[in-house]
């Protein structure tokens, strides 16, 4: 009873044509705003990350515990987004745009410094947080918000908008410094623009623009992102200190084979060779212990939850809510792929993690907000007149 | 047309873009998909063999573990050598919070000398390994293990470890019998098997120690440990033991050979005893010597200046390196030579005037007595050291033939089995004079070496096994300091060893004994002062020789060139002499009481081997010397 309840929404729709939506009678999982495929994938991923996770953290349950807590949290903040209409997230868009940019100012004037870097706000006895992921939801939002309310496709005045909407705070996250951060925002509002139906004419004079940028860039980098790069580029030129981390990440990836070393015995991640391992680098500790095929599982796992993120979003009936979503999921892809290709040495190391893998409260949380909304969108369809 | 779209909004146009764009995402995730497993698999199936060596590497350390170096006995199994367990202080740099306040509590709790400090500072600069222990302080006291005990929770990162050093409980006696051990030098640490090595930090320098080093040494372990990335070990994953050295019981009697040294000391001088029947020495002791044990623990830049300037030379082994002439104590020898070389017979007789003249040489080569002993045999020239009856022979014998004979008793060669740094001294020859001076041989340097003056120069040693081989009636035994080498014995018969000494007449050999008893127990005996209360039979030869000259650089100041410009005096001799237990050889330096003076030395050394209910009584032995040096004294002031 409780199971035929359960899987309705996932089993194929009721061929009898329905009189209209609302006469319908909704599944369970419509009724509370979830998409089980959805929700089933990523507890499947969550439970997997914990599992790397206790490994990776050396055994010690007291992180495991601490990271399923906030993934419970994560799902709460998430079945709460979801029940929010897309017209309140719409108005509700420019004050929450403002205030996390406020934020961000308040962050540069007063923030906590932590790890060389400014990125934390604290309302002491509160809370703790970086504002800048927050921005990671609002920044999609409120390009979306306002291309939504244009014509279609975007104008040149309305990408002017659009980059000062993106530009604004991405120079604010990029002074803090926090150049992963950055990069993902600055992603998250690209796509926005992109999913918008941006010309491709347009999109490839951009391209052109960017590549003759990239010396400027390199001069406003930090030392030690400049350093970062250059040990990407031979990690071996300084074996003990910047390339540490590369050498001994690709070390245990590689020698974790096909099979992988199996739980709990990869030499590399269980003796500490790595560095990071429970945060940025927690796929070298996957690599190892699970081979080719965990690390292939993983990334299949990630493939369908974009898919379906991607055809949850194309079938929202209106414009924001499409491209919130679109834009909150190919960000998420970014993740996996700056991720991965960082800590596998086809890219220079950014302080990206892995999506509900590597230990981390504000990410998991925000990203699953990021699900919430896209459910909300995907959800609340129906209840939109045709 | 673009008016149009300004204006208007076209819902499923837009629908249909975000698909289209949507599927055009998906299939370029797709491909970044591909990208990174086409990284991984190149990573984890093509260049998997890489990476698991790699991570094999640095996961597995191998771990010498040095084997501990065998014990060295005596022949009573007294222990000479030991290896003590001593306390270092180390401080690993990464657990150390703050290394200032560590140290400078460190400086107030142990009195750490802040030179110490200083020197940890600088080597700490250096890059190391991280994990690995650096030494602090050496050789803990165990009032400052206690009090670093008490204070534990305040050193993080400080610990107390154990190194077990070399120990000589007897140094300053033992030392050049036993030689000792060090720290391994950068020239020896080229030439040694680096495996076996790896994990020690001494090696044998000289003596017992060096020529047994690879026995007392052992063989080294390993252990494969597992470490993490800061080098902590976790695990071990498998272990050789070491094979420990094996111990060494030498032939040294450690009570003789304490006598030995007692007896010289506060002069300079050498004692070497044999058992001529094996070979086996008794005591090797060169005096004086220096404690050996400042050389295990690394000694100080000034005690090391202050050994090698002293003027009594204390790290010179003059046992086994002396230089000296042997003045009349090869006369029996000598002796020898002109019975097997059918030159004498033991009743051939000379008259002695007092002098000796070459044919048609005015020069007289005169007897130590001015006016002549009168008529002299074989047995009356050795007693009473007849200078010119051995003229006489030498003249007869020639040098070709004294060279040959005497290097049949060793002379001009190292002799011992297994002592190590033993010199050649000199036996000189024909070929010798023309290889060194480009010289002829001339008949007088003959004459000189007829009564152990001129170029011939012996070690203590060499005189020793001589007197051995002439005490066991020509019969050769190597001299050896090993008695055994682990369970093994070392045997008598040892290769090399050179051809007995062979007399027409076996007969003879008796009558040289018996000369040579005459040195201490006739009346005309010169060394008859020994011989008045002897309990057993005892046959010797004394001997001086001079000190003829001094080193141009050589500074003395005025008292001490009057003590060093006087004779050496000598002794040889062996006892009981119908069946020789014990053969001594005496040499001191300077010794300015005559020959006598080292004869009493010899007398105590043989009553202490054959006399076993009476102890050396080194007292009494030096009041006796004193006033024989003062009756010397007077008589010649």
């Amino acid at each position: 009873m409780i199971w035929s309840e359960l899987t309705r929404g996932m089993r194929p729709r009721p061929v009898k044509a329905s009189l209209s939506g609302i006469a319908r009678r909704r599944s369970l999982w419509e009724r509370i705003h979830l998409d089980p495929w959805l929700l089933g994938m990523l507890l499947v991923l969550m439970l997997a990350g914990l599992m790397v996770l206790y490994s990776a953290s050396g055994q010690r349950l007291p992180v495991v515990t601490a990271q399923a807590i906030r993934f419970g949290v994560g799902l709460v903040v998430m079945a709460a987004l979801a029940q929010l209409s897309p017209t309140t997230l719409l108005r509700w868009t420019p004050p929450i745009y403002a205030a996390v940019l406020l934020m961000l100012v308040a962050v540069e004037l007063i923030g906590d410094m932590g790890m060389g870097a400014q990125r934390w706000l604290e309302i002491p006895g509160v809370i703790r947080f970086q504002p800048s992921e927050l921005m990671k939801l609002a920044m999609p939002m409120m390009v979306a918000a306002w291309l939504s309310r244009q014509p279609f496709p975007p104008r040149w005045r309305d990408l002017m908008v659009c980059a000062v909407i993106i530009g604004v705070p991405v120079v604010l996250i990029a002074k803090q410094p926090d150049l992963g951060t950055s990069l993902l925002v600055t992603a998250a509002g690209i796509f926005v623009i992109l999913l918008a139906g941006l010309s491709w004419r347009f999109i490839l004079l951009c391209g052109v623009l960017a590549s003759a940028a990239l010396p400027l860039l390199w001069m406003s980098l930090h030392d030690y992102q400049r350093q970062r790069v250059l040990t990407f580029l031979d990690p071996e030129s300084d074996p003990l200190g910047a390339g540490w981390n590369i050498i001994q990440s690709t070390t245990a990836i590689g020698s974790g084979g096909f099979w992988g070393k199996g739980w709990l015995k990869g030499t590399q991640s269980q003796l500490e060779f790595l560095p990071e391992r429970h945060t940025d680098f927690i796929v070298a500790v996957l690599g190892e212990e699970f081979g080719l095929v965990g690390m292939l599982a993983f990334l299949l796992l990630y493939l369908l939850i974009v898919a379906r993120g991607l055809w949850l979003a194309g079938a929202a009936q209106e414009t924001f809510g499409r491209l919130v979503g679109g834009s909150i999921v190919l960000t998420f892809f970014i993740y996996v792929f700056v991720n991965v290709g960082m800590v596998s040495g086809i890219l220079p190391v950014v302080g990206v993690p892995l999506p509900l893998v590597s230990y981390g409260g504000t990410s998991s949380v925000t990203l699953m907000a990021g699900f919430g909304i896209l459910m909300a969108i995907h959800a609340h369809r129906r209840l939109l007149p045709r | 047309m673009r008016r149009r779209r300004e204006t208007l909004k076209n819902p499923e146009q837009e629908l249909r873009l975000f698909r289209m764009r949507s599927l055009l995402a998906v299939l370029v995730a797709v491909c970044l998909t591909g990208l990174l497993g086409g990284r991984l698999f190149y990573l984890q199936v093509v260049q998997h063999e890489v990476y698991s060596t790699r991570s094999e590497k640095n996961r597995v350390r191998v771990e010498p573990l040095p084997p501990t170096r065998g014990l060295i006995y005596d022949r009573n199994g007294v222990l000479l050598a030991e290896n003590r367990p001593t306390y270092n202080l180390t401080l690993v740099r990464e657990r150390v919070e703050d290394l200032d306040a560590t140290l400078s509590l460190l400086v107030d709790l142990l009195d750490m000398p802040e030179e110490d400090v200083d020197a940890f500072r600088m080597r700490s600069r250096q890059r190391q390994r991280p994990f690995q222990p650096a030494l602090l302080m050496s050789d803990l006291d165990e009032d400052q293990i206690a009090r670093l005990a008490v204070n534990r929770y305040r050193l993080p990162g400080v610990e107390v470890e154990a190194q077990l050093l070399r120990y000589y409980p007897d140094a300053e006696t033992m030392v050049h019998a036993l030689g000792y051990v060090g720290r391994i030098n950068a020239r020896e640490l080229e030439a040694l098997d680096g495996g076996n090595y790896a994990g020690t930090h001494f090696i044998g320098k000289t003596g017992v120690e060096r020529f047994y080093e690879d026995e007392l040494h052992g063989q080294a372990g390993l252990r494969k440990v597992e470490t993490n990335a800061r080098g902590r070990v976790l695990r071990e994953l498998g272990h050789t033991d070491p094979v420990p050295g094996e111990d060494l019981t030498l032939t040294l009697d450690s009570e003789l050979q304490k006598l030995a040294v007692e007896l010289l000391d506060g002069r300079r001088g050498a004692i070497v005893a044999i058992a001529p029947a094996t070979g086996e020495i008794l005591a090797l002791a060169s005096v004086p010597g220096f404690d050996s044990n400042q050389f295990v623990t690394g000694i100080d830049v000034a005690s090391y200046r202050a050994l090698q300037e002293d003027l009594d030379l204390p790290l010179y082994n003059r046992a086994i390196r002396g230089h000296y002439p042997p003045g009349s104590t090869i006369k029996p020898f000598l002796a020898l030579a002109g019975l097997a070389e059918g030159k004498i017979t033991p009743d051939t007789t000379i008259r002695d005037p007092g002098y000796y003249q070459l044919p048609n040489d005015s020069r007289r080569y005169r007897n130590w007595l001015r006016w002549g002993h009168g008529r002299v045999d074989l047995e009356r020239a050795i007693a009473v050291s007849n200078n010119t009856y051995f003229y006489s022979l030498a003249h007869d014998l020639g040098i070709d033939h004294i060279h040959d004979n005497m290097s049949a008793f060793g002379f001009g060669q190292r002799v011992a089995h297994d002592v190590q740094g033993e010199s050649d001294a000199l036996m000189p020859s024909r070929d010798w004079k023309r290889g060194r001076f480009n010289q002829p041989w001339y008949p007088g340097e003959t004459l000189s070496v007829g009564i152990g003056q001129g170029y011939w120069q012996l070690t203590p040693l060499q005189l020793a096994t001589a007197t051995a081989v002439l005490a066991n009636r020509g019969k050769w035994v190597k001299p050896r300091l090993a008695h055994q080498v682990g369970e093994e014995d070392v045997p008598v018969e040892l290769p090399d060893t050179p051809p007995d000494i062979t007399l027409d007449n076996e007969g003879w050999w008796d009558r040289i004994v018996s000369g040579m008893e005459k040195v201490v127990s006739g009346h005309e005996g010169t060394a008859r002062r020994i011989g008045q209360d002897l309990e057993y039979r005892m046959a010797g030869k004394s001997g001086t020789a001079q000190v003829f000259s001094l080193g141009q650089d050589q500074k003395y100041n005025a008292d001490e060139i009057k003590e060093r410009l006087r004779d050496h005096a000598l002794f040889m001799a062996f006892a009981p002499a119908e069946s020789p237990e014990i053969a001594v050889a005496v040499i001191v330096e300077n010794a300015g009481g005559g020959s006598t003076h080292a004869a009493h030395l010899a007398k105590a050394m043989t009553d202490t081997w054959l006399l076993e209910d009476e102890a050396p009584d080194t007292e009494e032995v030096r009041e006796v010397l004193e006033r024989e040096d003062d009756r010397v004294a007077g008589s010649q002031g």
